[in-house]
């Protein structure tokens, strides 16, 4: 027993711990790094890039990829995928726009309901949860692929959107005074601390979203639903209750950027949000979350959020023309995924080589005994 | 050793896994015409071995002489030029496509511009179902034919890239005996065309029956090799087993008190149609450990995946220590009552490899390590290192990935996880699958330690030197039946080998 006790701690001063192996390290903080070189390259180009005005306007901005991208590394955490956000940011904008301009109809009585603004964001919130919670349930429940499934949803919340207003946009959301529903710019607009609402959301929901991932036993178990299915299933992990929440998680974030940006333009437009589900994917991507499932952090995301944000930020200020912006952003992110490549082979290939060292050593050591 | 003769020979041929040495300067022979019996039990080697023959994988040193010349196999392509060809145990058929079209998959019969030549390929299909006397149409699709019939498309398969050395793994595991019968009657041809077989097979009688020369790998070593005439079934045995099995268990006497897990008429329908766990009743009682022997697809698996919950289809009554389970129950509330189960593939259903042996070993029992709502990292740790200590589970740092352990040590991360749910039925799906021999004896160890703390160990093997050596009762499937039960005072190695190919029709005549 003492022997084999001071054979394995040799062994274990001899081998050198991978994760401080140098060239991983470099791998794993690559986004970081990326995004400080990014900062560097900018405040030496554009004058204006470091001033606190510019610097706020630039988070605000990116928050909103970052929330949606919070949710969507939930889901991309399972292994799924959520292609509907950007659709249910444009529903939920015109479920809130109605809520305010026209009430609640209905139609039996002839009369509108009018709900104060906590109400109306309380109500927004339910319907982005619940329609991450059809996505779920479609996906689970009739074994439906993510891809599909919330792809088909993108249509649905879309046409929604539309159909809610006839393609009208619901204008100038400031609510009467006589109907107590005035206020809703605040959220797009209010500040604390000098710092608009987006932003301290963003770093609450980060805040949240990291511990519930890593301190909690639903976020553990959203990284073994990824990482091995059938051994999350066979350890008592209701697999398909974790997925239906993922995408809840993700419909709930859809709804908050939805309010935000219908209360930024204090009008809710029906196409408001499309495309945004590839930004979101897109900053998880970066962040380096694998889209197979299993692997990845909130942090990471939010770094994610934060490079594309400096870099269209950065690009406008130097005078990059949109079209160069849109290819350059292409780029970084293949960029990400290739060297994201590159450092699970490099992992892989030093997990071997250490791994045979030690049977190698193994064996020595057996075949010394035996001589 | 001459090497006139042979028409294949590896020569100190080396495997390393991270974890394990699996081949270690294996010397390997074929004989050209003859029928070449590859042995050994699990882990032994043999499937490391065969995937080297294959070109599937590529060996870590020693080198392959096909016809006296050394010869590099890097890919199943490359095998076939040399002209090996293989069968696996599992088909690799696409059901969906016709015979012919999967006889000449990937390597198409085509016309100057590169269309297919159908009806060329079908005359070559027709030729090849003829020698291999199977009556099926080349357009027939795969899918609709039988497993049996499958079996010699894979070999027609082969023929057609005209194979010098073919190599079956288990190719009867699947076949009914009738189907056995003409399978041997086909490589007897095949011989006859001076085509060598690698034969690989858990059923000893079948191999000696239809074997010409024997080698027999053990924990990637090879022990003997040997040609029929010098070989018996005690020979195999004492080879395969090593001098004295006994010796590397220390087997307590256990006390079993009362009936903690008692199954009655439990049925699984299979896909197909049928059953494929068939009307099975038994009980298991505190402190005892019930071995449940039989070979591949006799059901095993299937009773322990219904009992622990994975299939709410299965029919009949479970008491758990006296209370019924419902078919409403799913696994986690199974889990929460005192079930556990420990997968037989423990990389597909018992890691998460992408998380850490702390992760892993806590996954089961996560509602343990709460302070209100979140996870302390504290009562965590706490219970991964009772585990780490317990099951001697020897690794650097608990926060390293899973899949950097070895497989003994692996496995013993699921035991870990298992036992953190606290159980008071432990079900083993072959737990020492692809595990060196020291690492084997500890989860026997193990095992009869958790019998001595009052817990009912159920544990499925297809090795008989485990059943003998382990159990207090064991009980044997075949074809989704119990065809037999035994007490430890009445067993015997022929009896469990008789019982474990018959039927239960046979049973009751």
């Amino acid at each position: 027993m003492s022997q084999a006790k001071s054979m394995t701690v040799r062994s274990t001063a001899k081998k050198p711990d991978i994760r401080r192996d140098p060239r991983m390290l470099f791998l794993q903080l690559r986004t970081l790094i990326a995004l400080f070189i990014l900062v560097v390259i900018f405040s030496f180009t554009a004058p204006s890039f470091l001033t606190t005005g510019n610097l706020i306007i630039l988070v605000k901005q990116l928050a909103i990829n970052a929330i949606l991208g919070i949710g969507m590394t939930f889901v991309i955490l399972t292994g799924g995928i959520d292609l509907s956000v950007g659709s249910i940011v444009g529903i939920c904008g015109m479920i809130a726009g109605g809520l305010i301009n026209e009430g609640l109809i209905l139609p039996i009585f002839g009369v509108s309901i009018f709900f104060n603004i906590p109400i109306v964001i309380l109500l927004t919130l339910l319907v982005g949860m619940l329609i991450g919670m059809l996505n779920g349930i479609v996906i689970t429940r009739f074994n439906v692929t993510p891809f599909i499934a919330t792809l088909g949803m993108l249509y649905l919340a879309r046409g929604g959107a539309l159909l809610r207003s006839n393609g009208a946009t619901f204008p100038n959301l400031v609510g009467l005074e006589a109907l107590g529903n005035t206020g809703f710019p605040l959220i797009g607009t209010g500040t604390i601390l000098n710092l608009p609402y987006p932003i301290w959301l963003m770093i609450v929901f980060a805040i949240i979203a990291t511990f519930v991932a890593l301190k909690t036993p639903f976020g553990r178990q959203v990284y073994a639903v990824g990482g091995n299915e059938r051994a999350a299933e066979l350890s008592g992990v209701r697999v398909n209750r974790v997925k239906v929440y993922v995408y809840m998680i993700s419909g709930f974030c859809a709804a908050v950027v939805g309010l935000i940006l219908t209360s930024q333009l204090v009008a809710a437009h029906p196409a408001t949000g499309t495309n945004y589900e590839l930004n979101a994917i897109a900053v998880v991507v970066l962040g380096g979350t694998s889209l197979n499932g299993g692997r990845g952090t909130i942090f990471g995301t939010i770094v994610g959020a934060f490079v594309i944000g400096v870099l269209n930020n950065g690009m406008v200020l130097i005078g990059l023309s949109e079209f160069v912006q849109v290819a350059i952003t292409g780029f970084v992110i293949i960029l990400a995924v290739v060297i994201d490549q590159f450092q699970q082979r490099l992992q892989r290939q030093l997990v071997l080589q250490q791994a045979t060292s030690q049977v190698v050593e193994q064996a020595q050591v057996k075949g010394g005994a035996a001589d | 050793m001459t090497t006139e003769n042979v028409i294949f020979h590896a020569e100190k041929v080396t495997k390393v896994y991270p974890g394990t040495v699996a081949l270690q300067e294996v010397d390997f022979n074929i004989y050209p015409g003859k029928v070449n019996v590859l042995i050994g039990e699990n882990g032994a080697g043999k499937s490391t071995l065969m995937k080297i023959l294959a070109g599937v994988e590529y060996p870590t040193s020693g080198t392959l002489l096909l016809d006296g010349k050394p010869i590099t196999v890097r890919s199943p392509r490359d095998a076939a030029r040399h002209g090996i060809g293989i069968i696996y145990q599992e088909l690799n058929l696409y059901p969906n496509l016709s015979v012919s079209e999967n006889i000449f998959m990937a390597h198409e019969l085509v016309t100057a511009v590169g269309t297919i030549r159908e009806s060329e390929q079908q005359r070559i299909t027709r030729e090849l179902l003829e020698r291999l006397e199977l009556d099926v149409e080349p357009k027939t699709l795969v899918g609709d034919l039988r497993i049996g019939q499958q079996q010699i498309i894979e070999i027609a398969k082969a023929l057609a890239q005209n194979v010098r050395i073919l190599i079956m793994d288990e190719p009867t595991s699947a076949l009914s005996n009738t189907e056995v019968e003409v399978l041997f009657r086909i490589i007897r041809e095949l011989k006859a065309q001076n085509v060598s077989i690698v034969y690989i097979s858990h059923k000893l009688d079948e191999l000696l029956q239809i074997g010409d020369y024997f080698t027999v790998l053990r924990d990637g070593l090879l022990v003997a090799e040997a040609p029929a005439s010098a070989v018996s079934l005690n020979w195999i045995v004492e080879k395969m087993v090593g001098r004295r099995p006994e010796a590397l268990f220390h087997r307590s006497e256990h006390a079993a008190t009362r009936d903690l897990l008692r199954v009655d008429n439990l049925s699984l329908p299979r896909s197909g149609g049928g059953l494929i766990v068939d009307h099975v009743s038994f009980s298991v009682r505190s402190g005892e450990i019930l071995g449940i022997y039989g070979l591949m697809g006799a059901g095993r698996t299937e009773l322990l995946e219904s009992l622990i919950g994975l299939h709410p289809e299965a029919s009949g009554s479970i008491w758990l220590d006296g209370t019924a389970l419902t078919n409403r129950d799913d696994i986690r509330t199974r889990i929460r009552k005192g079930l556990a189960l420990i997968p037989e593939d423990r990389q597909l259903r018992g890691l998460v490899q992408k998380q850490s042996v702390a992760h892993n070993i806590t996954l089961a029992s996560l509602s343990r390590f709460l302070n209100r709502f979140y996870l302390s990292s504290g009562k965590e740790r706490s219970g991964v290192d009772q585990e780490v200590g317990e099951l001697r589970i020897k690794v650097s740092d608990v926060a390293n990935l899973v899949t950097s352990l070895s497989g003994g040590n692996q496995q013993k991360v699921v035991v870990g996880k298992s036992l953190l749910t606290e159980p008071k039925v432990l079900m083993m799906d072959e737990p020492t699958r692809g595990i060196d021999v020291a690492a084997k004896g500890e989860i026997f160890e193990i095992m009869n330690q958790l019998a001595l703390k009052g817990l009912a160990v159920v544990f499925v093997t297809s090795e008989l030197k485990e059943v003998l050596a382990m159990a207090d009762r064991v009980l044997v499937m075949a074809k989704g039946c119990i065809t037999a039960e035994f007490n430890r005072s009445e067993l015997s190695q022929e009896a469990i080998v008789a019982a474990s190919v018959r039927t239960l029709e046979e049973v009751s005549a």
